[in-house]
């Protein structure tokens, strides 16, 4: 296994962090795998039935309560990676890039729901699969920038000069991300501004289903973030200790 | 003031070996040529359409050739195991990074240098040089901050050529957009352009900042 050797050779144990913890009763992610489940079946029942059919948009709005809650998790995931990053960059302790790796796997999962799930309104309302809009070319770069984080991860292995490589990265990435949005409104834009919280706009239900989703999505983000991080900290520990075997 | 020492003396072992091969500029300069002329044939130029054409395949050339640059960047040195070295010598790694810079900046500029008169001939457009120096300045240092810093990055992977435009690609597209615009601006005339110079220059102080401070991070063994 010439690729696991050179994956592995350079990580160095750092800390009581790698001694293979004995498992424990994984209660957390019970809690919140079950409040999940119950939450998502709410949501789905809000978002089909009690949330309001839109006037102008008909029945592909009901889309929205996926979309914005997808869209708000592949955003909220970066910035954990590069808050994860800057920490990883002071501290060296290996557990904060298994957390950053967790959490771009994961959100390159939502971006790609939000790209999908917003081409698909978007068909039925503006007519087109996809438009050069800001907020629609910067999920999209947001979603390259995704890609090309977990290449370069996966091209360095699991050494520390990838998790360095990929914090630096991820810092960049989320100072640029705003600066590209930016550029690309100047450039051009269409698509419908936020409306919740202006009065009047937006009749109550909406909001509310709205905000039910945004907390369940993100509480499903925090039940994979569990299980991702689980399973990074097992890749790591069991490439270590397949490279101390051939040693 | 050790700093700019030790940046110069970096920058001119750099100009030194590229001054003895002479590789790299005149691989980027031929590509960046063709790159023009393959777009000569790609679109089809009619004096309607030039002004909006034009200053895309001058950016597309400008910024594939300097990727050709980049790549080489840091990648040259691990080949041939002078990066330990440089490593090893006591200089601030900050100096490292804007030595690589500044050279990457100077290979760029003498390739744009070359393929801007060419541009002006092969498209026929009138180029008001005074005006699109700024332009191509900025934008070339915008590229080469954020290039200069993944190219490290890139040459610890086996797949460096690949890998580099995939990461930087995306980074730089206010810059692209911004120079494509302001150029154009440069060709026609429109009102209410937003200050696409002031965009760039904004991405330059940033990453040029961010990347000096990064930098060490990237190259630490």
């Amino acid at each position: 296994m010439a690729l696991a050797n050179k994956e592995t050779s350079v990580a160095q144990p750092t800390g009581t962090s790698t001694r293979p913890a004995p498992a424990r009763l994984p209660l957390v992610s019970l809690i919140l795998g079950a409040l999940t489940t119950v939450g998502m079946a709410i949501t789905l029942w809000m978002a089909f039935f009690y949330a309001p059919t839109d006037a102008v948009q008909g029945e592909p709005q009901r889309i929205f309560y996926v979309h914005v809650p997808v869209s708000w998790i592949g955003m909220l995931a970066f910035v954990v990676m590069a808050l994860a990053g800057i920490v990883y960059l002071k501290t060296k302790d290996e557990r904060w890039d298994w957390l950053a790796r967790a959490s771009a796997e994961l959100g390159t999962l939502f971006i790609t729901l939000a790209l999908i799930t917003g081409s698909i309104w978007g068909r039925t309302t503006w007519g087109t699969w996809w438009t050069w809009d800001a907020r629609l070319t910067t999920t999209l770069i947001l979603w390259f920038v995704y890609v090309g984080y977990l290449m370069l991860r996966s091209s360095m292995g699991r050494t520390h000069a990838s998790a360095r490589a990929g914090a630096v990265m991820s810092i960049i990435c989320v100072i640029d991300v705003p600066i590209i949005y930016e550029s690309v409104n100047w450039w051009r834009t269409l698509h419908p501004v936020a409306e919740v919280g202006v009065a009047g706009s937006l009749p109550n239900s909406v909001v509310l289903t709205l905000m039910i989703s945004l907390t369940v999505f993100t509480l499903l983000y925090a039940v994979l973030m569990i299980q991702v991080y689980q399973f990074q900290r097992v890749q790591t520990l069991a490439q270590r200790l397949r490279v101390g075997l051939e040693d | 003031m050790i700093l700019l020492n030790q940046v110069w003396t970096i920058l001119w072992k750099d100009i030194r070996t590229e001054l003895r091969s002479k590789q790299m500029i005149a691989g980027m300069g031929l590509f960046a040529l063709l790159v023009l002329v393959i777009f000569n044939f790609a679109f089809d130029l009619r004096v309607d359409n030039k002004a909006a054409v034009a200053p895309g395949a001058l950016w597309v050339a400008f910024v594939f050739a300097s990727f050709l640059g980049l790549g080489r960047t840091i990648a040259a040195e691990r080949e041939k195991g002078s990066f330990d070295r440089l490593l090893l010598c006591p200089v601030d790694r900050k100096a490292i990074y804007l030595a690589k810079l500044l050279g990457n900046v100077l290979f760029i500029g003498v390739v744009e240098i070359v393929a801007l008169p060419v541009f002006a001939i092969l498209f026929n457009v009138p180029f008001a040089a005074g005006a699109l120096i700024p332009i191509v300045l900025l934008g070339t240092v915008g590229i080469a901050s954020v290039g200069t810093l993944f190219s490290a990055m890139a040459a610890a992977t086996r797949a460096r050529e690949l890998l580099l435009p995939l990461l930087v690609f995306p980074l730089i597209v206010p810059i692209v957009i911004a120079s494509v615009r302001a150029t154009g601006a440069l060709m026609v005339v429109t009102a209410n352009e937003p200050p696409w110079l002031g965009l760039i220059a904004a991405f330059d102080a940033i990453f040029l900042s961010l990347s000096t401070v990064l930098f060490e991070y990237v190259i630490e063994e």
